[in-house]
């Protein structure tokens, strides 16, 4: 038993010290700058006030911003690929099947600073409004909007959408489906009580990937929304890179990291009751 | 089984289920093909027969879940081939239960009654479902998980889904596949005197030959697609049409030959080293054609007085009430022979090695041809 003991520990060891040094100390440090203070030429002096935590309204925006968009940008991605998945699922051959879950893949073969670039030419004077006007139907303006930060969302996270609730919806026990309609169910109430339920744990993995990596996103609002839309990922890089004054970019990151905990909270219930109590449903 | 019912009253009566001339092609394969069979209401009706022979897919032909290629399904006269099955009057026991895992027990057994439009009212479904589950000797389980119940018990619980429905027909698609032997038995015989107490008709698909027998009123036999017999239990094992349904219906010795003669219901075969093996054929076949000889272990008599054909004892196998010999014959190779207790008090036990003598009654024989 003491041998075994030593074995865990040993294949434990690299993991758990990369775990302490690369998260559990970074976040200590970023706890105790949260109650410093500003020195002269930026930077950390120690102290103790919560004055930083009172502060948090003037970045009030980039909250509300990361707050709407985030949760919008998991609503789009839900609703675009549930339908996608299901087909690829339950409808499309086997063939085709491939062909399409690649597809789904490419894009995250290339660089997202370079497909973004992509989409603001497209959403640009030159791109999508100019042919707009060329028809004829006035003048539009998408490029810096939050409109076009939501496309970006869209573009760049709905494949960790489509593929949890593909695998939930593989995995889906097509005998369930055809025991349902011998029972008298037609296909769309077949769907709504055995399909949609069964389908809940992959649909709350994709929603909380989504989610959580919205939250942290900075690249996605600096180059579509322009500075115009800006997320609390972009005001972290503002307040540490730029005005340097790293105790209220620490309590920033502690409230988002706060948010997110009760995000994983809910997160966590929600999969249990759906999955009955079972303990078996993976996080991801 | 059979007689039971006035010949007269059943012409006149509409058959439960029909095929007629049903096939179900898959491309160039064929599952099914040229179907003809009427179920008569009430009764128990087997499919048997290997994997692959197309019995699971005349079940559900008759499910809905598949459409025939060609020719009609019935139901209670009405020609059914394009009614989805969420709008058939049947309902299906699955061969690995197809429990929904999100609901609970009663939820699963509820399930058939809340699709009814108009939805009964609560009250008469869990009324409904605590009947069912009574039923299939589930009392209290309502509440539980389906993966907290045992494999017995999911079998019951996915008869009570199917049975709490009402339905004209339950088709039972190898049911008892996945339980272990005793509980299969036990289920066989929960099974069979729940079909007497509701009366619904039973149709049910296996590859075990020993349940179809012990169950069924009457037994379909398929081999490739096709249906090679229909019959009671009795009639397959007393009369199969063909070596392959003697082989597939009970245990049979089979001696191969050539038919020698061929006339007024007596057939002779000419079997290995010229033995004369004479019998009945159930379809005639003409002279100079390859065929089979069959003969049930327990027809051969086996004794010490010179008669009949000489043996020598290879084996002997108690089974208690009999003992089972197998013997060899010079021509005919080795062969299976019961000899019951009394008959065996009387000529006295055998030993391997032991010469001896086995004949059966004249006629005994059945002359098979060869499929």
């Amino acid at each position: 038993m003491q041998r075994q003991g030593l074995r865990t520990w040993l294949f434990l060891a690299p993991a758990g010290a990369w775990f302490l040094c690369m998260l559990v100390l970074p976040l200590i440090v970023v706890f105790v700058f949260a109650f410093g203070e500003r020195g002269a030429a930026g930077g950390y002096v120690p102290a103790f006030t919560f004055e930083n935590f009172a502060n948090l309204g003037a970045r009030w925006t980039a909250f509300q911003n990361t707050m709407i968009l985030a949760p919008v940008g998991t609503l789009a991605c839900l609703l675009i690929a549930y339908p996608l998945a299901y087909f690829l699922a339950l409808r499309a051959s086997v063939r085709w099947r491939t062909l399409l879950l690649i597809l789904v893949i490419v894009p995250f073969w290339t660089s997202i600073l370079i497909r973004s670039y992509a989409w603001i030419y497209l959403l640009g004077g030159q791109g999508i409004p100019s042919l707009v006007k060329a028809m004829g139907l006035g003048s539009i303006r998408l490029i810096n909007t939050p409109f076009s930060v939501l496309v970006g969302i869209v573009y760049g996270y709905l494949p960790l959408m489509v593929f949890p609730i593909y695998v939930a919806l593989e995995r889906l026990d097509k005998r369930l489906l055809e025991a349902s309609s011998d029972l008298g169910s037609p296909p769309w109430r077949s769907f709504l009580q055995v399909t949609l339920p069964l389908s809940m744990p992959g649909v709350a993995t994709g929603c909380m990937l989504v989610f959580i990596l919205l939250m942290g996103e900075f690249l996605i609002p600096a180059l579509l929304g322009g500075g115009k839309v800006f997320f609390i990922g972009n005001a972290l890089v503002d307040l540490f890179l730029q005005s340097r004054n790293w105790p209220f970019g620490a309590a920033v990151a502690v409230a988002l990291v706060l948010v997110m905990l009760v995000t994983v909270a809910a997160y966590l219930r929600f999969t249990r009751r759906w999955a009955g109590g079972r303990d078996d449903v993976s996080l991801m | 089984m059979e007689s039971n019912l006035n010949p007269a009253t059943e012409a006149r009566e509409t058959p439960i289920a029909e095929l007629r001339d049903a096939s179900k092609h898959y491309g160039a394969v064929v599952a099914a093909q040229g179907l003809n069979l009427s179920i008569r209401r009430g009764e128990f009706l087997s499919f048997l027969g290997p994997s692959g022979c197309g019995k699971t897919t005349a079940l559900r032909m008759l499910a809905g879940f598949e459409s025939p290629t060609s020719g009609d399904v019935l139901l209670d006269g009405q020609r059914v081939n394009d009614v989805p099955p969420h709008q058939r009057p049947v309902n299906m026991v699955f061969q690995h239960y197809a429990l929904f895992p999100h609901l609970t027990v009663a939820q699963n057994i509820a399930y058939g009654l809340r699709q009814r439009r108009p939805r009964p009212v609560e009250a008469e479904i869990s009324r409904a479902v605590e009947q069912a589950l009574e039923t299939v000797r589930l009392p209290g389980f309502g509440p539980r998980r389906i993966w907290e119940m045992s494999g017995g018990q999911q079998q019951r619980v996915a008869l009570a889904r199917a049975i709490v429905n009402q339905p004209k027909i339950l088709l039972l698609d190898e049911p008892m596949a996945a339980l272990d032997k005793k509980l299969r038995r036990d289920m066989q015989i929960e099974l069979q005197s729940l079909q007497r107490s509701l009366g619904i008709t039973f149709i049910l698909v296996t590859h075990d030959q020993e349940e179809a027998l012990s169950m069924s009123d009457r037994i379909c036999i398929m081999r490739g697609g096709r249906i090679v017999q229909v019959g009671s239990p009795r009639d397959l094992y007393d009369r199969p049409a063909s070596r392959y349904v003697a082989d597939f219906v009970g245990k049979s010795n089979f001696f191969p030959g050539q038919i020698a003669s061929s006339a007024a219901g007596r057939t002779t075969l000419a079997a290995a080293g010229g033995l004369m093996i004479a019998g009945t054929a159930p379809v005639e076949i003409a002279a100079g054609r390859t065929a089979t000889a069959s003969l049930r272990p327990e027809q051969i008599a086996l004794h010490r007085r010179a008669e009949g054909l000489p043996v020598t004892v290879v084996n002997r196998i108690f089974l208690g009430e009999h003992t089972e010999y197998l013997v060899r014959h010079t021509n005919l190779g080795e062969f299976l022979v019961l000899v019951s207790r009394q008959a065996e008090a009387a000529e006295g036990g055998f030993e391997p090695g032991d010469p001896a003598h086995a004949s059966w009654p004249e006629g005994a024989a059945l002359i098979l041809a060869d499929d």
